[in-house]
């Protein structure tokens, strides 16, 4: 019986959050001068005030229903999509691997993961919505997950990594390029003392170091390969 | 209506039809002098804080449907609720006050932050499921326009409670009741204690429960701004003031079996300013007691306690401040980032504090032991002879540390239970309580903010049944208790 490897399918649009918004490209003058005299409004008629915060629910609440949506969704791979009566042939099979990268998955999706009992593999590379929250769950993967990448997750951060210590059976963890750690040297030693038999990539010791300027403008001088 | 841009022309002399640069001038130039007929049209249309007399625009309104005293996490979560359950946008007139704006005394801003459903009573439990579940989606439930997300800085590393042979028939009932209310707890034994955290002497404990999810801690100062910031966005008013006086009218009335009671309704409402002598009076319709530490002197203000003893009228509300001290070590050979809040059958506790091995902790004093609640000085002796010797036992790592600093909170103990008092006094009929949580209520703060809420406006608990926290039970002598306050 072999076992499945799945990969989410290709998603076009770009997830917009209310968070995105707001580090998005600078606002020009003219955006500028729409935003202050929408808050000059909103600051004296109580409708308008109304109409601000309900399309920020709206906005807020958009995000969580595209994820429902996606948590049914991924079961497809991407390219061929194999029609319903080769996917129930594969009902009895234990999924071995999710690559789950750039899904907009949330707290409330990972219940079709943690329902995996025979997870080996792991990936939630650069998932806009994977956070502390959602680590904290992954302990119910223990027995079975051996290798698990974060990379690129813009809201993990050191405090949800250590909750990874239950999960005793991983080999491989991809902790590279996360925006939100504070001290990624620092965390990697951290990680590598509390998964001894893990293999810990991606963050660098040498990262929290600063170069000497010589040897940063000898870096500059020089040609960079292609 | 005019008089005050009246004045400024007159000023001006007879002959002022042109600018007053040509007569001398005056001090303020002509956008000056538009900007202050500005402010005073401002203040005296209808709304403004206009008084004939004197400036009032530092006072509290003069009414206001709801008047929360204490501006904590507790005040701040009822005003929260009561603005998000209410019928209609702006039926109700909320004001909050609160006598120290920096907080620096509160007991919300000095709390070690932690939450946990480890708890004995189901209500407990519940309240902290409901209140995780509002930490999780704090942006959702208290975004503004316009206005950064909140990053709350949770850990959720859970809480261990360890437990000696006397406790762990107690534990192990605990975690069932919590199980069954759906936290999502586990029980150890002292071999799987040594294998997950061999930094733990396992000597003397018999059984460990630990939390899997849910559990931690979190910044509660960020918790307090954001409530506070969004409650300000829902047009609830905020006065920094303390509250000296209640104003209120009794009746006289007769109960079923013939006994005499007075019931008192409170009308108004005295704030006095800070550093002043000066005081509003609030004409208010319901007070809601959420002063924490100073609840109790709350109460006897609004004449709870005031009576024979045994009587239900002479029951006083039994929160009294607690001074419970904090301290902040570094340990280079401590316990890993997999650490969780430990808690130790001695009382002593600790948790990690960041990336650089410092943690922090403290212990409960016995009832002997109780320091002083006058001021917040700490005691540097009793972690010396108190807190290191229990927790260099436990934890051998910590037999070497460096104590950092220290603080001290208050407790709003409740000496009675030490569970909390939720929802209205039986004789002064507008008085709610929130408050009296003993150590735990900034991690019940939101679900117990929508019960007050949910009491206020529709007269009973609607989503989670708290009627065991009524202010009766200290007259009928039923306790809650709780067997895990630490």
């Amino acid at each position: 019986m072999h076992s499945l490897n799945l990969v989410a399918p290709v998603w076009n649009g770009v997830t917009k959050s209310i968070r995105d918004l707001s580090s998005s490209v600078a606002p020009k003058g003219s955006q500028k001068k729409g935003k202050r005299l929408l808050q000059f409004l909103a600051d004296r008629f109580y409708d308008v005030e109304a109409l601000r915060e309900y399309l920020l629910q709206k906005q807020v609440s958009k995000v969580h229903q595209e994820n429902r949506f996606q948590g049914q969704e991924w079961i497809q791979s991407s390219g061929r999509r194999p029609s319903s009566l080769e996917l129930l042939s594969f009902q009895a099979v234990p999924v071995e691997s999710v690559d789950a990268s750039d899904c907009a998955i949330n707290y409330e999706g990972l219940d079709n993961l943690l329902a995996l009992k025979e997870l080996q593999s792991l990936s939630l590379q650069r998932c806009p919505h994977v956070d502390d929250w959602c680590l904290s769950r992954l302990y119910q993967l223990a027995d079975s997950l051996q290798e698990l990448s974060l990379a690129g997750c813009p809201r993990v951060s050191e405090r949800g990594l250590a909750c990874l210590h239950h999960l005793q059976n991983l080999r491989r963890l991809d902790i590279s390029d996360l925006p939100a750690v504070s001290n990624p040297g620092l965390t990697q030693i951290l990680m590598e003392e509390m998964l001894p038999n893990c293999e810990v990539l991606g963050a660098d010791w040498a990262q929290g170091l600063k170069s000497r300027p010589e040897k940063q403008s000898q870096d500059t001088a020089s040609p960079t390969p292609a | 209506m005019f008089r005050g841009a009246v004045h400024l022309c007159a000023g001006r002399g007879h002959l002022g039809r042109r600018l007053s640069t040509l007569r001398g001038g005056s001090a303020l130039g002509w956008a000056g002098k538009v900007s202050e007929i500005k402010k005073t049209l401002q203040s005296v249309l209808p709304g403004g804080a206009w008084n004939s007399l004197y400036d009032t625009s530092h006072l509290p309104p003069e009414q206001s449907d709801v008047v929360i005293v204490g501006g904590g996490v507790l005040g701040l979560s009822v005003a929260y609720w009561l603005k998000r359950l209410e019928k209609q946008r702006g039926a109700i007139r909320v004001l909050v006050v609160e006598q120290d704006h920096t907080y620096s005394q509160a007991s919300t801003g000095l709390s070690v932050g932690g939450i946990r459903q480890q708890f004995s009573l189901p209500e407990n439990i519940q309240l902290s499921l409901f209140s995780v579940n509002f930490l999780r989606n704090i942006n959702d439930y208290l975004a503004v326009v316009d206005d950064p997300p909140l990053d709350l800085q949770f850990n959720p590393s859970g809480y261990l409670l360890l437990a000696s042979e006397e406790g762990a028939a107690i534990l192990e009932s605990n975690v069932k009741v919590q199980r069954q209310e759906g936290a999502k707890v586990c029980l150890m034994s002292p071999e799987q204690l040594r294998n997950k955290f061999p930094w733990i002497n396992t000597e003397g404990v018999a059984l460990a429960s630990y939390g899997l999810e849910g559990e931690g801690w979190f910044d509660p100062w960020c918790l307090l701004q954001g409530l506070r910031r969004k409650v300000q966005a829902m047009g609830v008013h905020f006065c920094h003031g303390e509250v000296t006086r209640f104003v209120s009218s009794s009746n006289r009335m007769e109960t079923t079996s013939g006994e005499e009671i007075t019931l008192k309704r409170i009308h108004e409402v005295h704030v006095k300013m800070d550093h002043s002598v000066e005081y509003q009076p609030v004409e208010c319709a319901i007070v809601i007691n959420a002063a924490g530490a100073w609840s109790g002197r709350v109460a006897e203000l609004a004449g709870i306690g005031k009576g024979p003893p045994g009587t239900l009228q002479g029951t006083k509300l039994p929160v009294e401040p607690r001074k419970r001290y904090v301290y902040v070590w570094h340990c280079p050979q401590g316990p890993g980032l997999e650490s969780p809040l430990v808690a130790d059958t001695s009382g002593v506790y600790f948790r990690r504090d960041g990336l650089g091995n410092n943690y922090l902790g403290g212990c409960s004093p016995t009832e002997e032991e109780e320091p002083d609640p006058e001021n917040l000085e700490v005691d540097h002796d009793f972690f010396q002879n108190k807190v290191w010797p229990r927790l260099a036992w436990r934890i051998p790592a910590f037999e070497s540390l460096k104590v950092r600093s220290a603080w001290a909170g208050y407790y709003d103990y409740n000496t009675f239970d030490q569970n909390g008092v939720v929802g209205p006094h039986p004789l002064v009929a507008n008085m709610y309580f929130a408050t009296g949580f003993s150590g735990h209520g900034l991690q019940q703060a939101p679900a117990v903010g929508r019960a007050v809420a949910e009491m206020v406006l529709e007269g009973r608990f609607q989503t989670i049944n708290l009627n065991a926290f009524l202010f009766s039970r200290f007259f009928l002598g039923e306790k809650v208790q709780e067997h895990n306050i630490f």
